[in-house]
């Protein structure tokens, strides 16, 4: 029995000495998750009182888990809405954009590397009205593309996704028809098409099938050599999606940026900014019972909009612009 | 362990004395492993209990129409179970129909005709498939079983039998067809391995009596052989099924995703698992994750359903056959 109690506190103490001072938890968005854990990494080898633990659950299930308070913070691909901000009367929740992303029309037409896309065409193509790839529509933003006289078959991610909403949202203001007949959500009962699970699914897809058009994350199509194409922005040029037109697009909108940083950047406003772009958030909540959370999350935010910063390219996410760090700078002080 | 012998004494025989009590009594074993038992039974009614109790707000706003609706539309949150049910069930029923006679046409010749050695290797490369993991069939159909149906299978299809309604429309390479011949790839060695395990478990002379009768080698086997083992191979098939009603990961892989009917078997379609996989991690609002767990209760249904008419059919046929 001795033994066994003497063994029992050693392990307790153990596990003291080994614990950091403040685990903090917090789950949400998948496709920020790589760069969140490299932050938290090297957050915590700056600051090793500090443990951020992060699962990649998706954003629903993020700001599920926040509000069942399950986590110490959340984080998404797409802001709150009214009724789910609602829904946590403890504290008020604030978001805090953290990197952007951008969404790209990938596509294998044998022969053809670009094809310009208007949002018209795009919004016709899945909802089925385009279906050869030589349409007039199609044509007349291609002078001198050599389209072929073949069906278009379209692929659509098949699981719920931050993508699927910055994807929809943007059909949906670009096309009316889009907005009334499918909408914008994370998924949408697709009118037409195949449907690939994950980015990885519906690359997959467009890479096996002949004719084929896909949407998937800059950051991915840029890892796997796919052509993709050019999308109208708001000011009417054809855009190709790369860190600078996608940052563009933030420091577009950041005009009108609204004070809780819930906004939608598709079809921003900006000569070069590429339309079918997103902020991803971190939700964190403004007041923390616990103290030394509250300060170490604080510490963290700070960092995130500093040094931070400065990883995302090389992880290849396009970085918040200027003014959007700024007025972040702000909120941080707020928290408590 | 080390830390056993050095157990003060009083512990020492007290345990022992537990252990030794659990070894005579009939009371304490008998109570114990009722413990055990009743365990089972909890979680399976616990499973449904959550099931129920998580799917009220779809149920409350759907009712039955939800079992026969079409529509799956997130952003109205009108929801139905219709297009997955059939998905479903048809993909396991086209599965079963490749797997049955393969599988138990390998069984038959791996337990009454191969040689020993060959049957011992082939029984091991079977147990090997089992334990494979599904999501690695998904990968190894996306490479191989979805370019061959799409160049050349389902081309092949439309050109000869293109006439039925069933083979028609664009050559996807993913659909009903697709995932149906992953899922019989996927069957085959449960079905193999049990039905095996069944046809050598029969009694040496039940054949040595046939043969003595003057029937050959394959007479004795099925005649004899094959109607003494059928209740264990029915048992593997309809594990078989059950493994293909759930299977998740490889059938969202290659059936296409589509929240439609089709009866074209070469178009894209969906199962009930796949979507639950596909949507429950981004689901917003109540009625999207309740209308989820909603089909997470029908497939609990469906597989029950099933259940019971597999011992329906086992026992109607063990009534038919000898009685034993």
């Amino acid at each position: 029995m001795n033994k066994i109690t003497l063994w029992a506190i050693g392990v307790g103490l153990a596990a003291a000495v080994a614990m950091p001072a403040e685990t903090i938890n917090a789950a949400g968005a998948t496709f920020p998750a790589p760069i969140y854990q490299k932050w938290f990494e090297e957050y915590h080898k700056a600051h090793p009182e500090v443990q951020i633990n992060y699962q990649s659950v998706g954003s629903g299930a993020g700001i599920q888990q926040l509000t069942q308070g399950t986590v110490d913070f959340g984080a998404s691909d797409m802001p709150m809405t009214d009724e789910q901000l609602g829904k946590i009367t403890k504290y008020k929740v604030l978001h805090f954009p953290t990197v952007l992303g951008g969404i790209v029309p990938a596509f294998n037409v044998t022969g053809v590397t670009d094809i310009k896309f208007s949002g018209e065409t795009l919004a016709g193509i899945y909802l089925g009205t385009i279906k050869k790839w030589n349409d007039a529509a199609l044509k007349k933003d291609n002078p001198g593309v050599n389209l072929p006289n073949e069906d278009i078959t379209v692929v659509h991610r098949s699981d719920g996704s931050g993508t699927s909403f910055v994807f929809s949202d943007y059909l949906s203001k670009v096309s009316p028809e889009w907005k009334s007949k499918v909408g914008a959500s994370t998924s949408v009962n697709w009118p037409v098409g195949l449907g690939g699970k994950g980015n990885e699914g519906v690359s997959g897809l467009v890479k096996q099938t002949p004719f084929s058009i896909g949407y998937v994350e800059l950051v991915y199509v840029a890892q796997n050599k796919m052509s993709y194409g050019s999308v109208k922005n708001a000011a009417g040029n054809f855009v190709k999606a790369d860190f600078n037109t996608v940052s563009e697009a933030a420091a577009g909108a950041s005009k009108e940026m609204p004070a809780d940083f819930r906004v939608s950047i598709t079809n921003a406003p900006g000569k070069n900014a590429y339309p079918i772009s997103s902020f991803t958030w971190l939700l964190i909540p403004a007041k923390f019972d616990n103290a030394v959370k509250g300060k170490a999350i604080k510490g963290f935010l700070d960092w995130m909009l500093t040094a931070g910063q400065q990883e995302a390219a090389g992880m290849s996410y396009a970085p918040l612009p200027k003014p959007v760090v700024v007025k972040e700078t702000k909120q941080v002080a707020s928290v408590q | 362990m080390a830390g056993t012998a050095v157990l003060p004494a009083p512990t020492q025989s007290r345990a022992r004395k537990f252990v030794k009590l659990l070894q005579n009594s009939d009371q304490v074993a008998h109570l114990v492993t009722f413990i055990f038992a009743a365990s089972v039974f909890l979680v399976t009614v616990l499973l449904a209990y959550e099931l129920w109790i998580h799917s009220a707000p779809s149920r409350a706003k759907f009712g039955l129409a939800f079992l026969f609706s079409q529509t799956w539309d997130p952003v109205a949150e009108k929801f139905g179970a219709l297009p997955f049910i059939y998905g479903t069930v048809l993909t396991s029923f086209l599965a079963l129909l490749i797997a049955v006679p393969l599988s138990v046409g390998a069984a038959i010749f791996l337990a009454e005709l191969a040689p020993a050695r060959l049957s011992n290797v082939c029984t091991f490369l079977v147990e090997l498939l089992a334990a494979v993991p599904s999501v690695i069939y998904g990968l190894l159909a996306i490479f191989t079983v979805i370019p061959l149906l799409r160049q050349y299978g389902e081309p092949f299809l439309k050109k000869t039998l293109g006439f039925l309604p069933i083979f028609q429309g664009p050559a996807y390479g993913v659909g009903y067809l697709a995932a149906s011949i992953t899922l019989g790839i996927m069957t085959l060695p449960f079905i193999i391995s049990i039905s095996r395990e069944a046809l050598l478990a029969v009694p040496r002379e039940q054949r040595e009596a046939a043969l003595a009768l003057g029937a050959t080698k394959w007479e004795s086997t099925w005649q004899v052989v094959v109607p003494h083992a059928r209740l264990g191979i029915i048992g593997s098939i309809f594990l078989a099924l059950a493994r293909a009603l759930g299977e998740t990961m490889a059938v969202t892989m290659v059936i296409g995703d589509d929240t439609a009917i089709h009866t074209s078997l070469l178009a894209p379609g969906y199962t009930i698992a796949a979507i639950i996989a596909d949507n429950f991690t981004e689901a917003t609002g109540e009625v999207f994750v309740s209308a989820l767990v909603e089909l997470g209760l029908v497939l609990f249904v469906l597989t029950m359903i099933l259940n019971a008419a597999a011992q329906l059919l086992i026992l109607a046929t063990t009534q038919k056959g000898s009685k034993r």
